[in-house]
């Protein structure tokens, strides 16, 4: 097995595409090496992404935010504007694992693990983050609901990985929210993941929402149906119940040791509830 | 495969190494530099006990590669006493007998130290959030996380 630290975002790709898929992408290795120590992958070469400026790093533009695909969620978790602009992003990537791995684990490597149960990925959708994607024909922009296709698999083509993530810049009157549900207070596998962003009028009224489940289907579901049961309400007691409804119904889990199927879909409906009510008051919290 | 030439610095001291690709950090601290202070206790990034800081950043060493250690810092427990002077944290896990095996003592210290650097003055709710990536199976964790704020306490000077 090799190793190679390319500096260039064309370096990378040549490397990876000369690999015809022999080679594996390490950013901060917190899955990859579990996996090779397991023998669950044996790549003949190791492409480590982490010297390629282009993936580090978070900057603020016109647009929104850019984080770079290959920073830790410990530098992300600190960075202060986007902890403010997008709370339940950060809220969801602080999730993932302990001290020790935050100090590694990234939001690229978290996305393209294509775990269910990625703590971060449903927050990056709801809150409508890209992914800027380099590869043999060039950059291209792509939504994070079309990364992954499957457990352990993603719409990447060969030669192709994931640069940066671009975050929008929130509307007024916006706030966004992440809940998993786990047996233990801390470092466990999502049996159920929400992440819920929403933005409303000046009257309150909920104009703008986006809800993403996670650990209940074989990808991350963003679920437009639960969106709906929110926009055009105040967020009241009624449409929080309609949303519960949408988000346990779009629920295709399995039944596994971390719970049935019955209980995934029902936590669902019940999380997705609580985040809105997070993100409701995020939101009015910004207002005036 | 030929073996990596790997050039770096740890615990303040310019250090060269060989090693191959699939020889993690934690493998060459402890099998190639004889560094054996920090533990090998899961292999899987789960225990804490192969705790190391790498350009400051507190991190498992068996979830590094060797290689990516090239022209970064690295600080190990045995960077943690000056001589024969303890660190605070040290003194304080004796004093508080925060140990029993002492398998996972390194990676406590050099977790403990982390936060310490960042924030002289936790509260208990962040050491323990701090220290869940530590396990140990002896003490109960109760011990510990008086001696580190003890410690916090002494270094402050209060």
């Amino acid at each position: 097995m090799d190793y190679r630290s390319p500096g260039t975002v064309k370096e990378a790709v040549d490397l990876l595409a000369a690999s015809g898929g022999g080679a594996h992408i390490l950013a901060g290795g917190t899955d990859l090496l579990v996996k090779l120590r397991t023998g669950f992958v044996a790549p003949k070469l190791v492409v480590d992404l982490k010297a390629i400026p282009q993936l580090r790093g978070i900057s603020s533009d016109a647009r929104g935010f850019r984080i770079g695909a290959a920073t830790s969620c410990a530098e992300i978790g600190e960075h202060a504007a986007l902890g403010a602009a997008w709370p339940g992003v950060v809220e969801a990537l602080r999730l993932i694992g302990s001290t020790q791995i935050q100090g590694r684990a990234t939001l690229g490597g978290n996305l393209c693990n294509a775990s269910p149960a990625a703590d971060s990925v449903p927050a990056l959708i709801a809150a409508g983050a890209a992914c800027e994607v380099a590869g043999p024909a060039g950059e291209r922009e792509v939504p994070v609901e079309r990364i992954v296709t499957g457990p352990g698999r993603t719409s990447l083509a060969n030669g192709e990985f994931v640069l940066a993530f671009r975050l929008p810049k929130p509307p007024a009157r916006s706030g966004d929210a992440y809940l998993r549900l786990i047996p233990r207070t801390e470092m466990d596998i999502a049996v159920v993941g929400v992440g819920v962003a929403l933005a409303l009028d000046q009257a309150g009224v909920c104009t703008q929402a986006r809800v993403a489940l996670g650990a209940v289907a074989p990808t991350q579901l963003l679920v437009a149906d639960a969106a709906a049961a929110l926009i055009g309400t105040r967020v009241d007691a009624k449409a929080l119940a309609a949303l519960a409804v949408a988000a346990s119904a779009a629920c295709k889990p399995i039944d596994d040791k971390r719970g049935t199927i019955a209980y995934r879909v029902k936590v669902a409906g019940v999380l997705a509830r609580r985040a809105a009510t997070i993100a409701l008051e995020r939101a009015q919290a910004k207002r005036g | 495969m030929a073996k990596h030439h790997v050039t770096t610095t740890i615990n303040g001291d310019p250090v060269e190494f060989l090693c191959s690709t699939e020889q993690t950090l934690l493998d060459v601290l402890r099998d190639v530099l004889y560094l054996t202070g920090s533990k090998e206790g899961c292999a899987s990034g789960d225990c804490g006990a192969c705790s190391v800081t790498l350009d400051g950043r507190l991190v498992c060493a068996c979830l590094v590669l060797g290689v990516e250690a090239q022209g970064r810092r690295i600080e190990t427990i045995e960077g943690m006493a000056k001589g024969d002077v303890l660190h605070p944290l040290q003194q304080k896990f004796l004093e508080h007998a925060a140990l029993q095996c002492g398998i996972c003592t390194p990676g406590f210290l050099v977790a403990a130290k982390a936060l310490l650097d960042r924030n002289p003055d936790p509260t208990e709710t962040e050491v323990r959030y701090w220290l869940a990536g530590n396990l140990c199976r002896c003490t109960g964790y109760d011990k510990i996380v008086r001696a580190v704020l003890d410690a916090a306490a002494d270094m402050r000077g209060s």
